[in-house]
């Protein structure tokens, strides 16, 4: 990988940090307003099925996790198990679509 | 006073008499002159100025010749060892080549684009430019920082706080006339990107200097290029 996609790789970690941190507070203020009143998760999932706009919240939050965990995780493992060769690369790229697939898969559950 | 040297991966016990404002450079003197001439070590000006004594001392990496001995024995013990992240030639001497190839590396020789026939230019001393650059200006490069900076340990490639540091004093200097290609030598996972800011350089550095800060400029100015699509 060259130094410009390492910059761009660096760049893209910290922008979706920033959106992480605003998506936290966002779920975290939800989560808490929502079973104030002792709702049920059947209840929610009747409230929450077909919301398109919080269908697109939690798929940007998906795809921010997507970006940044995977990131992450490549100067884990260049640091702790000097893994650096490009099959790092090519395993976080695995990771990440197994994260897309699995957060959608929850998203389309509730908000589908 | 009880001093343990280390050599070749064993320490040496040495027994040192304490007089007022020793320093550590001063006992391995001591050691070298009187107890042990085999000991090898390294020192030029003694003043702090020539950043070649450095060694680490009960665990910190220090100048010694600016180190009083008051200030770091501890129940009247010391412990004296080369410097980490470097390799070891003999005792407490160690080879700085590594460090200093980084500094080339990451495009530490000042490049201008004026020749001897114009008129020099001329730098405003208060101008926000050179006051980054005099934050950064005064290193000694004695490799403090390098010896104190995990990623360094973790990551023989990372070019390390010294040289970034020494790269961002001529990013921000006016003259500079190769910018981008020295933004490009220090981006990246052996440069810039990999400091996870965890400031230990700028902590144990001499000359209170702060490479985290240069090095956040670094990324700083990086992002920037990107953005402007120039890097
Ligand atoms: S702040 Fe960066 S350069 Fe300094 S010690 Fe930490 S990782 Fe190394
Ligand atoms: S930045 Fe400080 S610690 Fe590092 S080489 Fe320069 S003077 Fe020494
Ligand atoms: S001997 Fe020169 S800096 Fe210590």
């Amino acid at each position: 990988m060259n130094v410009r996609a390492q910059a761009i790789l660096w760049t893209a970690q910290r922008a979706s940090a920033a959106v992480l941190g605003l998506c936290v507070l966002v779920h975290l203020a939800t989560m808490i307003y929502a079973v104030r009143g002792g709702l049920t998760a059947a209840e929610i999932l009747t409230r929450t099925h077909g919301s398109v706009a919080w269908f697109a919240f939690y798929s940007v939050f998906v795809l921010a996790i997507v970006v940044h965990v995977p990131i992450g995780l490549r100067s884990v493992l260049g640091e702790w198990l000097a893994w650096r060769s490009p099959s790092r690369d090519w395993a976080l790229a695995v990771l990440a679509g197994f994260l897309w697939t699995m957060g959608m898969r929850a998203v389309l559950a509730v908000f589908g | 006073m009880k001093v343990l040297v280390k050599r070749n991966s064993a320490f040496q016990e040495f027994e040192v008499p304490r007089y007022p404002s020793q320093t550590v450079l001063d006992v391995v003197t001591y050691i070298q002159r009187v107890l042990d001439p085999t000991l090898a070590y390294r020192f030029a000006c003694r003043v702090g100025m020539c950043g070649s004594c450095a060694m680490t001392v009960n665990g910190v990496a220090r100048w010694t010749c600016r180190t009083h001995v008051d200030k770091v024995v501890k129940s009247d013990q010391m412990e004296i060892a080369p410097l980490r992240n470097l390799p070891v030639i003999r005792d407490l001497v160690t080879d700085m080549r590594e460090f200093f190839d980084k500094w080339a590396k990451a495009k530490g020789q000042f490049s201008g684009s004026l020749t001897k026939k114009e008129d020099f230019q001329k730098v405003k001393p208060d101008s926000p430019k050179r006051v980054a650059v005099d934050a950064g200006i005064e290193c000694i490069g004695c490799a403090v920082c390098y010896s104190s900076c995990d990623v360094v340990a973790q990551n023989p490639e990372y070019l390390g706080p010294a040289a970034l540091n020494r790269a961002w004093t001529l990013v921000k200097d006016e003259r500079d006339s190769i910018t981008i290609e020295r933004l490009r030598a220090v981006a990246g996972d052996a440069g810039c990107h990999s400091c996870h800011t965890h400031m230990s350089c700028t902590e144990h550095c001499p000359k209170q200097i702060s490479p985290t800060a240069a090095i956040a400029g670094l990324k700083r100015e990086v992002s920037m290029a990107l953005f402007r699509k120039i890097l």
